[in-house]
């Protein structure tokens, strides 16, 4: 008896698998189609409430999987122009599909971190980044910041944080300009820092 | 409420905020609502409702009176604070979108595609006969507490699913809802964030929805703002009153229970 109320149970919460229920709710809209409905392996290990415990085992699968899969960037060069880096941190578009395809991705760092500290309009789930140059330009340094924008799961399984390079939000080519906008000392990033 | 009054103001505010750097932009909201006291543009929405409510319409000329919200057929006053809730005459949950669809369909006559060719009005537009029938309709609850059902099964794996769906990171961002709202004292830019996973938070958010948006103009609904919220994850469009909108709203209305009904509210 008490096996088939946890068979009937567990059938109807089957049914109602979220993918599913978002599959049935949810149309195509311009370039954005329901193939985003499906999750990854690390989506699907990352989409637990706060509360529920973690498998410690799997997270350290998944952790070491996101750091192999990081590139070095192409000559070594970590760094490219930080002028073109701001654009990119304060550019909130790109990939909704209220967004022109057509235009290039931005990173929307502004949304979630502090970077110029003169830049009143910045989020807070991330951590102010105002300074971040003051860390040095070491080889560690540019290795961890660079994986940490590529795929912030290599360090912090379940960051909140996008994959701006794994998920290719934005191109090498940009995430050499943000690494600039953070780390260069005529960056306003660095500039008036108390 | 003077109309003349409220359109002079809407107009100043306007002013202000085109004048204004995005930075101000909230301390300017402030300043409006205080201009704006007790009264909300949402009021000449909420009598559009009422007038669509009891007009006949679609191919079979019959107005919305025999449309059954919950509490019986007719009966609006205290209806919305119990959405979501479980309706036996569909075997499923629905919220105050999906039961308005019904109630169009069945006794209307009007074909599910009609109903949701444009449930929620673009930017710029005036409104749309969905919009100011769910005002009307929450409007009825205000200063009522918020007390969605949770007895029948269906109600309480509703609110599971939501609960999952809150959760569920996808798309090239891997943004879920608890991204952006499961944290207290969090902000996106400037925008203050929620925590919807608290009572307080939840309570305060569902509470105030519909809301009349100041920056667009119109009344929007809760579906639309699940909507709005899912194309800021990145995701496809959410349809209005689908399964998931109704577990999402589940969820929300659960975490806030109790807490009274403000709508329709006002927003930035
Ligand atoms: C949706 C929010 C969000 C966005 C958008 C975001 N970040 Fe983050 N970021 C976080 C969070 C949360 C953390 C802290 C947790 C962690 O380390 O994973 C973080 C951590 C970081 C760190 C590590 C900080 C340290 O002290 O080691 C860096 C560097 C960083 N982000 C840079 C960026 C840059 C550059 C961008 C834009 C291209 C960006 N972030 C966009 C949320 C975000
Ligand atoms: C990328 C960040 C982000 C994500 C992800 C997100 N939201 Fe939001 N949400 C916001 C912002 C920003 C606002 C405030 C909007 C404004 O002021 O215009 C908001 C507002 C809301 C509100 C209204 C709060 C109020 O008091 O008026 C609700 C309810 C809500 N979101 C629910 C959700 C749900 C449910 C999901 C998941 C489907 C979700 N959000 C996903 C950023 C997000």
């Amino acid at each position: 008896m008490q096996l088939l109320a946890f068979i009937i149970f567990s059938s109807s919460l089957c049914a109602d698998e979220p993918y599913d229920a978002l599959l049935d709710s949810m149309t195509d809209k311009n370039f954005v189609t329901v193939e985003r409905l499906k999750q990854d392996e690390l989506q699907e290990f990352c989409s637990q409430p706060r509360t529920a415990s973690v498998d410690e085992a799997r997270a350290a699968e998944l952790r070491a999987a996101a750091l192999s899969d990081v590139p070095i960037p192409s000559g070594e060069n970590y760094l490219g122009d930080w002028q073109l880096g701001e654009k990119v941190a304060s550019n909130g578009r790109g990939l909704q599909y209220s967004d022109d395809p057509e235009q290039e991705n931005g990173g929307n760092c502004y949304a979630c971190h502090q970077l110029d500290p003169s830049e009143v309009a910045y989020g807070n789930l991330g951590p102010s980044l105002s300074g971040y140059g003051a860390r040095g330009q070491s080889i560690v340094m540019l290795q961890y910041t660079w994986t940490k924008l590529w795929n912030t799961h290599a360090y912090n399984i379940c960051s909140h944080m996008p994959r701006f390079g794994a998920a290719g939000i934005l191109t090498e080519q940009q995430l050499r300009d943000v690494m600039a906008f953070l780390f260069d000392p005529n960056s306003p990033v660095n500039r008036s820092q108390p | 409420m003077n109309n003349g009054f409220i359109s002079g103001i809407f107009a100043v505010f306007i002013g202000l905020w085109s004048a204004t750097l995005l930075s101000d932009t909230e301390g300017v909201f402030d300043q409006y609502r205080d201009l704006l006291g007790d009264d909300n543009p949402a009021i000449f929405v909420i009598f559009d409702g009422e007038e669509i409510w009891y007009t006949p319409a679609g191919p079979k000329s019959v107005s919305l009176e025999q449309c059954d919200l919950g509490l019986g057929p007719g009966v609006v006053e205290g209806a919305y604070a119990q959405l979501p809730r479980y309706f036996a005459d569909v075997d499923r949950v629905q919220d105050v979108e999906a039961r308005l669809e019904y109630c169009m369909t069945q006794l209307q006559g009007l074909t599910p595609d009609e109903v949701h060719e444009k449930p929620y009005s673009l930017r710029g537009d005036l409104g749309t006969e969905l919009e100011a029938l769910v005002a009307w309709i929450a409007d009825q609850s205000s200063g009522l507490a918020i007390a969605p059902g949770q007895a029948h099964a269906k109600e309480r794996a509703t609110y599971a699913l939501g609960e999952n769906l809150f959760y569920y990171r996808a798309g090239p961002h891997d943004f879920s809802c608890a991204t952006c709202h499961e944290q207290t004292g969090r902000r996106i830019r400037l925008q203050a964030l929620p925590n919807l996973t608290t009572h307080q938070g939840a309570a305060e958010a569902y509470s105030s929805w519909p809301a009349y948006r100041i920056s667009q103009g119109i009344v929007r609904t809760m579906g639309w703002r699940m909507r709005d919220c899912m194309r800021q994850q990145r995701m496809p469009e959410l349809m209005m009153g689908s399964q998931a909108s109704v577990a999402l709203q589940t969820y929300l209305a659960v975490n806030g229970a109790g807490a009274s009904m403000t709508a329709p509210g006002l927003k930035r």
